[in-house]
C-alpha cells in the first residue's frame, strides 16, 4: 500500500493524501502532464477518462469525459493555475455540461499537488480544496451516482495489499 | 444532511463546532470570542441546534453547549468517500510507475 497518509478537515474543507510511489519525481510528473498515462488512472476502471485537451501551461485548460458502464458521459475541465515541473501543480477541476462547457452551478475543486524526492522515489502529496462543505457533498454525492467510488472488490484488494 | 452543510457553510458556526467538540462552553463565553452581539452568536448556535451539530443543557444560569459527534462524523464520512476516490487513483498510478517504460498500454 503506498498510501501513508489520508487527513480530511471538515473545518479547512480539504482533504490530504500523501504517498510514497516508486519512481523519481520527474517520472511521477509524467502521469499527470501526459494526457495518454492521466487517462489510465483518473477515471475508475468503471468510468475511464478520456482526455480531449490537456494544455499544461499556467492558464491552460484541460478538457476531459468520463465514460460509464452503459456510455453515459459525463464531462469535466481543469485549469492550471500553477506549474513547477517537476516539483508542484496547482489547478481548478470541475464539471462542464455536454460541450464541454464548465458548468458554474456544478462545485469546483482545487487541487494542489506536491512531488518530493525521496530515498525510494517520490513524496507525493495532493490537497483537495473545497469552496463549501455543501460542494464537497455534491460531489461525492454525484460521485457516487456515477460510480466513481471503488467497488467494494477493489477496496479489498487495495487493503489486502496494505 | 442538507442542514448540517448548511450549518457548516458558516465560517463563525465552524468555529463554535470545533471549540465545543474539544469542551463544553457556555453560550455566553462562546459570544466573548466573536466581534459580534451575544444575540447574533445565539442564532447561530440555534442554527447549529436544528442540525444536531450541537446539543445545549442548563446549568443554573448558564446554558452550555456541546457537540454532537455522531453528526459531526457524519460530516467527516464524506470526507472518507472522496479520500476512496484518492485510494483508487493512487493505486492505478502506481501500476502505471512499475510497469517498465514503453510497455504502456495505448
Amino acid at each position: 500500500m503506498t498510501v501513508i497518509s489520508t487527513t480530511p478537515d471538515t473545518a479547512t474543507l480539504t482533504m490530504t493524501i500523501v504517498a510514497e510511489l516508486a519512481a523519481p519525481p520527474n517520472r511521477a510528473w509524467q502521469v499527470w502532464v501526459d494526457p495518454r498515462q492521466l487517462e489510465r488512472w483518473w477515471g475508475p476502471p468503471t468510468w475511464p477518462a478520456t482526455f480531449e485537451q490537456h494544455d499544461v501551461v499556467v492558464g491552460g485548460r484541460s478538457s476531459y469525459y468520463m465514460t460509464g458502464p452503459d456510455g453515459e458521459k459525463s464531462h469535466g475541465w481543469w485549469h492550471f493555475l500553477v506549474i513547477d515541473e517537476p516539483h508542484s501543480l496547482e489547478f481548478e477541476d470541475g464539471f462542464a455540461d455536454e460541450a464541454g462547457v464548465p458548468d458554474p452551478s456544478m462545485p469546483t475543486i482545487r487541487a494542489r499537488v506536491e512531488l518530493q524526492e525521496t530515498a525510494d522515489g517520490t513524496r507525493m502529496t495532493v490537497t483537495s480544496r473545497f469552496a463549501t462543505l455543501e460542494q464537497m457533498e455534491q460531489l461525492v454525492t454525484m460521485g457516487m451516482a456515477e460510480g466513481m467510488t471503488l467497488a467494494m472488490g477493489q477496496i479489498d484488494q487495495i487493503l489486502a495489499a496494505a | 444532511m442538507d442542514q448540517i452543510f448548511a450549518a457548516l457553510a458558516d465560517a463563525t458556526r465552524r468555529d463554535i463546532v470545533t471549540r465545543v467538540l474539544r469542551d463544553e462552553a457556555s453560550v455566553s463565553a462562546l459570544a466573548r470570542h466573536y466581534d459580534m452581539s451575544f444575540a447574533a452568536v445565539q442564532k447561530h448556535i440555534a442554527v447549529l441546534e436544528r442540525a444536531h451539530l450541537v446539543t445545549k443543557r442548563r446549568r443554573g444560569r448558564e446554558q452550555l453547549v456541546s457537540g454532537d459527534v455522531t453528526t459531526i462524523r457524519a460530516a467527516a464520512r464524506l470526507l472518507g468517500q472522496y479520500e476512496e476516490i484518492w485510494r483508487g487513483r493512487i493505486g492505478r498510478i502506481e501500476e502505471i510507475l512499475t510497469q517498465p517504460p514503453g510497455g504502456e498500454a495505448s
